[in-house]
């Protein structure tokens, strides 16, 4: 504790810094995920094959290597961009934006299975009864799929997103102060590694916790139209 | 809308969604045509040698993480306190942090440790290989656990009450119905959570090991070619997990192949 105390400020910049980088990259994975959903429910070849391809690269490459990938990349892609446009300077691109962005795309990828779970498990009539009413497709979309794909997805999402905050500490690889990041500077100016990676382990298990006692009021909001029985 | 209007409206979008979607072709396809492939081969050597190193990593580490789920799961859904807490413990932690933090607790945390230094377990901790190795398999045990776990008591209970009233000990029951049978309800599962364990590796190349990963950070570093680097990385990862999975479907078949004959 009295190693610890004087860390406590650090450790705390550390975990706003993890929880701002999960955040911000949640809205960003969920709109792709609804995206891909929406390509792999198309019936469009073209759009199949874009939502075949973002999930099963995104499944089968290394959280580790996606997040160098855009790191580098972003730099890379930016600069080459820029140099084109005449700009001879060098940009430096934010690690926090490169990895914001790299951990929304993965989320994305596996979100667009369980919202696509989601909106296959919507009884077929509900659709047909919207369409009879003459509720057109986007509203039948807006209406009647919608609100019932947040029901129907949120345990899954809520999984992920434990992932995607555990997913989180590999940007401290790539310059970005999280947990993992400040437990690293605080061992190595106290030389007990054993301390405080196991606090920052105590943080991420805390953090876990109080994220699935979160998720159990969302489900409940979501279920609200729903009779008890079928909760 | 008229729908005449929105008919050629979804024209128009699909006419430009499709006219974009050539354009990144003919991107892609340019990027593949000015590769560097002059680097990929002076470090093809080093890029094989990597990919084993990963498949090293990932098949020792799921098979020590299988002898460890096992007890583990069997002690969770154990009635004992004694037994189930420190199961769920285990189960809760590995899950529940990073596999950065295990790795890096392990390096460069027991790595100090006086009683580690001083012992005989000093010459395994102090191997990078060795630490990436008891972190994998600790973290992918717990995964398996939990998987192993929720097989278990998927099993149907009138099996266990059969083998019990036949007069099976617990212990024989667990060995000739529960396990075998929650063993291939845990196939599918299992085949994620070795994916799973094989994306973990790549993490082994921040404590130094160069494995896939790790060696394209170096091609990258020496040459400050990324892309080459990191596509042919991302293209091995893409095949290892394409092979596994289609010797895994394989095995699944011929694991339930007893359930074929009642359709």
């Amino acid at each position: 504790m009295q190693t610890v105390l004087p860390y406590a400020n650090l450790l705390l910049t550390g975990t706003l810094i993890t929880l701002l980088v999960t955040i911000a990259a949640l809205p960003i994975g969920i709109a792709l995920g609804l995206l891909g959903a929406g390509a792999k429910l198309s019936g469009d070849p073209v759009a199949m094959a874009y939502g075949n391809v973002y999930t099963s690269v995104v499944r089968g490459i290394p959280e580790f290597l996606v997040i160098l990938v855009f790191a580098t990349g972003s730099q890379f892609a930016v600069n080459a961009v820029a140099e084109s446009l005449g700009y001879t300077g060098h940009i430096n691109v934010s690690p926090f934006v490169a990895g914001v962005v790299a951990l929304g795309f993965m989320f994305g990828a596996y979100a667009t299975e369980v919202f696509r779970g989601a909106i296959m498990a919507i009884p077929k009539g509900q659709i047909e009864a919207a369409r009879a009413f003459g509720m057109g497709h986007w509203l039948t979309f807006r209406r009647v799929t919608l609100p019932q794909v947040w029901r129907l997805a949120l345990p899954g999402l809520g999984n992920l997103y434990l992932v995607l905050m555990k997913d989180s500490a590999l940007v401290s690889l790539i310059g970005l102060n999280d947990i993992m990041r400040v437990s690293g500077i605080a061992a190595q100016a106290t030389k007990n590694t054993v301390l405080f990676y196991f606090v920052a382990a105590l943080i991420y298990l805390a953090l876990t916790v109080v994220s699935m006692r979160v998720q159990a009021p969302l489900e409940a909001w979501a279920n609200k139209g729903l009779p008890r029985a079928v909760r | 809308m008229e729908p005449d209007a929105l008919k050629i409206m979804t024209r128009i979008v699909k006419g430009v969604f499709y006219g974009l979607t050539a354009l990144l072709i003919v991107v892609v396809l340019y990027i593949l045509w000015t590769l560097n492939y002059d680097v990929i081969f002076r470090y093809f050597g080093r890029i094989l040698g990597g990919t084993w190193l990963t498949i090293q990593l990932v098949t020792l580490s799921v098979f020590i993480g299988f002898f460890i789920a096992l007890p583990v799961a069997i002690m969770r859904v154990s009635h004992i306190p004694w037994l189930r807490h420190p199961a769920y413990g285990f189960i809760f932690f590995f899950r529940g942090t990073p596999l950065l933090v295990q790795l890096f607790f392990i390096y460069y945390g027991l790595a100090q440790v006086d009683l580690v230094r001083h012992t005989f377990l000093w010459p395994v901790f102090r191997d990078a290989y060795w630490c990436a190795l008891i972190a994998f398999a600790l973290n992918t045990g717990g995964y398996s656990a939990e998987i192993l776990r929720g097989a278990i008591q998927a099993v149907p209970k009138g099996e266990i009450e059969a083998a019990r009233a036949i007069g099976m000990s617990l212990v024989t029951a667990y060995r000739r119905i529960i396990l075998p049978r929650a063993f291939r309800l845990a196939i599918p599962a299992y085949g994620n959570e070795i994916i799973f364990m094989l994306k973990g590796t790549a993490l082994a190349s921040t404590i130094t090991l160069y494995e896939l990963t790790g060696i394209a950070r170096l091609v990258n570093a020496r040459t400050y070619q990324p892309v080459e680097a990191y596509l042919s990385a991302g293209v091995l990862y893409m095949v290892l997990t394409y092979i596994f999975l289609q010797a895994w479907q394989l095995f699944e078949r011929r694991a339930n192949r007893y359930l074929a004959a009642q359709g």
